[in-house]
Formats: structure tokens, C-alpha cells, sequence
């Protein structure tokens, strides 16, 4: 029986969306009361399952086709994947609870938690996967329960966009980690994680060979994890419900790309090309989104770009062949930045969804409980001792350091821009007096949202120290110089006091960077790459109709019909012996080749 | 003794002139005539076969007559189609003469 858990934990939230959509649509409590259900059940198997490191689960066959091709149904139970699964049900479940209270007068509360826990069953099949393809379908699916949930207020115009526009640019990525696979599968033989990894010796002398293959499954990764240059995505990914937010596009989800890197990393580890591209994207990824963050209004945005930031960092982990560090920081990544976003939801929520923080001001008096949790969540990422943060990005900041100097510049930069913007936020938001009529009639969330805050707070404070996180993980081994966790916590003195002495007690924007304000003119770039590239496109097929298939194949054929029939009326001569003498010879030629030859 | 080769030769010189007549007349009447020549050129060989071609019971070899019938037969038939059509085209042209008569030219 007890190797039946793992299954039961993809299951059951499978179970609840299958239920929900087919049966119970139109009652509302029940479809809530079902799914909170099948994540608990998640979340009580995937703990179950945590304290037994010997646990196997049966594995099913599923496509066959025996020399060349296998995908079996079946999962892995490392110690990665297992406290993968506790921290993606257990935050899951938070949020489930908190989603109860947030979307308590939505008219599509059904829709909502089935699109949840079909989520479920998606991110915890790309933790249990133990096979490229099996990992593809539920990354898939994964997206598309985004795209579900980004749009889950579709009459709203913006959240339509949102959900097409994160479909499609994860698309393209996904394309690359397809075209990966294929070429894995083409050189190895199989899919399995565990049949290829001992094989991937064979490439040996390939090293241009495994660069391309490692940064093509990379490149799934940069449109899930949202790295530049297909982080767009993430930020207009806000649209949809901030819970949604908080699971999909900042705990879970988009830390799935980090997962998977960590999970393939025995095939980027082999190529130095492949790592410092990665490491490169992560710290690019890192110092851009933050400068962006610095100069957005909306606490979604502000959050949104946070994540980014902090997704470079683990990329960056990453690419410094630095597994555990990169787990590390998704670990408690994941509690802080829920935290932040559904802290944030209560606040939008009690301001009757205003998300404008010049707005806001002065919310600690009315939402005290909201206000310490958000400030904990803060505190958790920017990176102030002794909150979880700190251990996490100090781990990857003393990586960076004994790799690459450049790379631990830009990451101590990052972390002074991530005190800045976040105490500019938390300065706006919290602090001064009341902006808005909407900010002065706020009252506390109800104790089904806040309990989820208070939980998540407590994880964000200790979820850094050793003695609880390395029951979960494999931690980094601390012994980078004694000056880079101080170098980082003068960076985030310097960033948080700059930004109280900018910010403190005003009511507008007082420096205004238009390039920082318009996110470097991603999205107006890829609007004129698009634009231009189907402008393209179009005079091609444009050119190859007109001159190829209309002037080529039909005019040719007509005119080649009159030439050809311009040349053969010159036989016509109109002489009846002429004729006569054309028909004998015919009938000579005809005898020569009948008879003679 | 006259052989078979002698026949063929007054063949071969009726033919040559049926086709140059032919060839080279241009009055509609005399190509038809011209015709005529050709195709008892052709029924001379044959004949002229059959009477060399003797089989093992002494009797000569009475396929290539058969032949000949049919080709008189058919001479005629086409005597009469073409000179039903010859009339026609007098009456249509008031001409017999083929340079005259260039509707096809280009």
C-alpha cells in the first residue's frame, strides 16, 4: 500500500479537477471543499512519503516500442523530488486555503479551483517525473493551466492578453526543450533520466554537440523561469488572480525551470559553454529585473519583477554548477514570495483591488497582521539576516564569488537594487498617511487569509537556518570568505537606507527613468520584431504568389501554351502538297522505326 | 522469261509517277488520277507475288488477290468520295486548283 503514495499524490488533485468539471460546477462550496481536500491529501502523502527515503513506487509502461523507444509512467523519489513535493503541496495548500477567502464572491469559484487542481496534478507530475517525455506533457500542462488561470477573468481584455501572451512566449521556449529532448533521445536511445545519465560519457569529444543540446533544454527553462529574453510574460501574468500569482508566478511554476535544470543537470554540467551561458542569463536576468523593478507603481508589478530577479539568482546557481544553492534559494524563495504575494492580495483585496501603491500609504495601522507578514516577507527578500533570504542568496552570492568575479559584482548590485525597491514599496505602502479614500477605509483580512500569511511568515523567518532547512536539502557548503555575507548585508544597508531618504513621507514619484519606467522597451521591441517579421514574411509570400505561382505557374503555362503553339503553326502552310509530303514522310519514319529498327 | 524483279521495276516507275504526280500536279482532277496510278502500282506487286509464289500443290498463293480486291474496292470508294468531294469544292470555289485553296495557312 505504502507504495501507492506517490501515485495518490498526483492523483488526487487530478481526481478533484475531473470531479469538479464534470459534476460539480454549480456547487460552488463543494467544488472548494473537494479540492482543498485533494490538496491536503497531496500534501499528507507527500509527507508521508518525505520520512521514508526507501520508498519505490510501481512503475506502468505506457509506450512501447521495444529497441528504440520507451516511456514508462513512472516517478522518482530522490530527496530532490520528495521535498519538492512537500514544498509544492504544502504552499499549495496554503494557497487553496487563502483562495477560499480571496475569491469568496467570485462567480467562477468552480472554474477557478478545478483550473487550481489540475495546476496540482501538473507541478507535482513535473516533480515526480522520471522521463523526458513524461516531464514534457506535464510541463505542458502546466502551461496551460497558467494560461487557464491568467485569464480566469477573461472578460477582462487585459487578462485575456495576459494569458495568450504567456502561452505564447513559453511556446517558444518549449520548443527549444522539445527539439532538447528529441536530440537526447536521437543520440542516447531513451528518455529515462536514469538510462541516460550514465550514457552521457559518450559524448565525450562532442563538446559543441552537448552545449547545444544542454542550452536547447535551457531553453524551456528560460520561457518557464521567465529568464531574459522571454521573461515578458511573467509581469502581465499579474492579471489574473493574486493567489494565482502567488502559486503559479512565484512559488511553484516558474521555479519549475529551476527544478528541471537542477534535475537535468547532469547533461549542462558536462559543457563549460552551456554554464556560462546559463550563469549569464541568470545574472542578466537578475540585474534587469530589478532595475525595472525599481520604477513600477503597481505592487503585483514591483512583486513580479522581484521574482525574476530572484529566478536570475538561481538560474545564475545554476550555471555556477551549484545545485544546491540554486535549490536552496527556490526552497525559500517559495515561502517568501507567496508570502509577499498573497500579503499583497489582502491588501488589494480590503483596498477593493486597487494595486496602485501611490494609492496606498499608511496601511500598517489598518492592516496590522498583513503588514507584519509582508514585512517579514520583505525582510526574507532582500536578504536581512536572519531572515530565510539571507542564507539562501549568501549561498549563491560566495558561489559567484570563488567562480566568477563579474558575475558576484552584478549579484551584490542586484541585492543593493532588491533593498532599494523593496523598501521603497514597503516605505509607500505601509507607511506615511492614507492616499487614497480606498486606503483610509481599509479593514484587516479575514482569518482565513491571514492564517496562510502567518504560517508562510514563520517559514520565510526560519526556513534559512540549517536546522530546519537541511531536513529538506542538501545545503552548500559554507565556506566562502567571511566578507561577501558582509559585503551583502552593507549592500542592503546602503539600498534600504537610500531608499528611505528618497521615499520617506512623499506622495509621488520623485525620480522618474523613463527607459526603467517602459522595462527597457521589451515589449514595444518584440511588438516591432513581430510586426516587422510578419511585415517580411508577408512581401515574401506576397513576392512568391505574385511572381512565382501567378506569374510562374499560371501565366507560365498559358504563355508557354501560346508559344509553344505559335512555333507549331508554322507547319500550317497551307499547301495541300506540303501536306501530303509531311504525311509520307511520317509514314516512312513510322515504317523505319516500326519495322527496321 | 520475264522475273518477278521486272514486274516490281514497272512497279516502282507507275508508283514514282503517281507520286510526282501528286507531288507536283496542281489540278485537283489530275492528283486524284495521280492516285489512282499509285494504288495499281501497289496492286501489281501483289499481284505479281501471288503468281511467283507458287505452294507445294502447284496453285499460286491467292492471299496477296484477296488483297487486290480489297484495294480495288476501296479505290473505288474513294474515287467516288473524292470526286463527290472535288464537285463540292468546284461548286464552293469555282477552282480545282490546290493553290488556291489556303484556308488552313497561317
Amino acid at each position: 500500500m505504502n507504495s501507492f503514495y506517490p501515485w495518490l499524490i498526483l492523483l488526487a488533485p487530478l481526481a478533484s479537477a475531473t470531479v469538479i468539471t464534470l459534476f460539480t460546477l454549480r456547487w460552488k462550496s463543494l467544488s472548494c471543499a473537494i479540492s482543498i481536500t485533494a490538496v491536503l491529501v497531496s500534501f499528507c502523502c507527500s509527507c508521508l512519503i518525505f520520512a521514508q527515503t526507501a520508498t519505490a513506487a510501481p512503475e506502468f509502461g505506457w509506450l512501447d516500442v521495444p529497441p528504440i523507444f520507451r516511456v514508462p509512467l513512472g516517478l522518482t523519489l530522490d530527496r530532490l523530488s520528495r521535498t519538492m513535493a512537500v514544498l509544492v503541496s504544502g504552499v499549495g495548500a496554503l494557497i487553496h486555503i487563502y483562495s477560499l477567502g480571496y475569491m469568496r464572491d467570485d462567480q467562477g469559484k468552480s472554474r477557478y479551483f478545478a483550473a487550481l487542481s489540475l495546476f496540482m496534478f501538473a507541478m507535482l507530475g513535473i516533480v515526480f517525473a522520471n522521463n523526458f517525455v513524461m516531464l514534457f506533457i506535464f510541463w505542458e500542462l502546466v502551461g496551460f493551466t497558467s494560461y487557464v488561470l491568467i485569464g480566469h477573468w477573461f472578460f477582462r481584455d487585459a487578462a485575456a492578453d495576459a494569458a495568450n501572451k504567456a502561452f505564447i512566449t513559453t511556446r517558444i521556449g518549449d520548443f527549444g526543450f522539445m527539439t532538447g529532448i528529441l536530440m537526447i533521445w536521437m543520440t542516447t536511445g531513451s528518455v529515462v533520466f536514469a538510462e541516460v545519465a550514465p550514457r552521457i560519457p559518450m559524448f565525450g569529444g562532442h563538446t559543441t554537440f552537448v552545449a547545444i543540446v544542454a542550452l536547447l533544454i535551457f531553453c524551456g527553462a528560460v520561457g518557464k523561469s521567465a529568464q531574459f529574453p522571454l521573461h515578458v510574460w511573467l509581469p502581465d501574468a499579474m492579471e489574473g488572480p493574486t493567489p494565482v500569482s502567488a502559486l503559479i508566478h512565484a512559488a511553484t511554476m516558474v521555479a519549475a525551470g529551476v527544478y528541471m535544470l537542477v534535475r537535468v543537470a547532469f547533461i549542462i554540467q558536462v559543457s563549460h559553454t552551456a554554464l556560462l551561458v546559463v550563469a549569464w542569463i541568470g545574472t542578466i536576468t537578475a540585474v534587469m529585473a530589478a532595475l525595472i523593478a525599481t520604477q513600477q507603481d503597481d505592487i503585483k508589478r514591483i512583486l513580479a519583477y522581484s521574482t525574476l530577479s530572484q529566478l536570475g539568482y538561481m538560474v545564475m546557481a545554476v550555471g555556477l554548477a551549484s545545485n544546491e544553492a540554486a535549490m536552496f534559494h527556490l526552497f525559500t524563495h517559495a515561502f517568501f514570495k507567496a508570502l509577499l504575494f498573497l500579503a499583497a492580495g489582502s491588501i488589494i483585496v480590503m483596498l477593493h483591488h486597487e494595486q496602485n501603491i501611490w494609492k496606498m500609504g499608511g496601511l500598517r495601522r489598518k492592516l496590522p497582521i498583513t503588514f507584519a507578514t509582508f514585512g517579514a516577507g520583505a525582510l526574507a527578500l532582500i536578504g536581512c539576516p536572519p531572515f530565510s533570504g539571507f542564507f539562501s542568496k549568501d549561498a549563491i552570492l560566495a558561489i559567484a564569488y570563488e567562480h566568477n568575479p563579474l558575475i558576484f559584482a552584478l549579484g551584490l548590485f542586484t541585492a543593493f537594487l532588491t533593498a532599494f525597491y523593496v523598501i521603497r514599496m514597503l516605505v509607500i505602502v505601509f507607511f506615511g498617511n492614507p492616499r487614497s479614500d480606498r486606503a483610509r477605509e481599509g479593514r484587516e483580512s479575514p482569518p482565513v487569509m491571514t492564517m496562510p500569511l502567518i504560517v508562510l511568515a514563520i517559514l520565510a523567518t526560519i526556513g534559512g537556518f540549517a536546522f530546519f532547512a537541511r531536513n529538506f536539502l542538501a545545503l552548500p557548503n559554507e565556506k566562502g570568505a567571511v566578507f561577501v555575507p558582509a559585503l551583502a548585508i552593507i549592500a542592503l544597508i546602503v539600498g534600504a537606507g537610500v531608499a528611505i531618504a528618497l521615499y520617506r513621507g512623499r506622495a509621488t514619484e520623485p525620480v522618474q527613468i523613463e527607459l526603467l519606467r517602459n522595462k527597457f522597451y521589451f515589449d514595444e521591441f518584440y511588438s516591432w520584431l513581430i510586426h516587422w517579421t510578419q511585415e517580411l514574411l508577408a512581401r515574401v509570400a506576397a513576392f512568391i504568389d505574385r511572381w512565382i505561382i501567378d506569374a510562374g505557374a499560371v501565366g507560365g503555362s498559358s504563355r508557354g501554351t501560346w508559344g509553344i503553339g505559335a512555333v507549331l503553326r508554322l507547319i500550317q502552310v497551307g499547301n495541300l502538297q506540303a501536306y501530303a509530303f509531311l504525311f509520307g514522310l511520317g509514314v516512312v519514319a513510322l515504317i523505319y522505326f516500326a519495322v527496321l529498327r | 522469261m520475264i522475273t518477278l524483279g521486272d514486274y516490281l521495276v514497272v512497279s516502282a516507275i507507275l508508283f514514282t509517277i503517281g507520286l510526282a504526280g501528286v507531288m507536283l500536279r496542281r489540278n485537283l482532277i489530275v492528283i486524284l488520277m495521280s492516285l489512282e496510278l499509285m494504288l495499281n502500282a501497289a496492286n501489281l506487286s501483289l499481284v505479281a507475288f501471288s503468281r511467283f509464289r507458287v505452294g507445294a500443290n502447284g496453285l499460286p498463293d491467292y492471299n496477296a488477290q484477296v488483297f487486290v480486291f480489297f484495294v480495288i474496292t476501296v479505290a473505288a470508294a474513294e474515287v467516288a468520295v473524292g470526286l463527290a468531294l472535288l464537285v463540292a469544292l468546284y461548286r464552293a470555289r469555282q477552282t480545282t486548283d490546290v493553290g488556291d485553296i489556303t484556308t488552313l495557312k497561317f
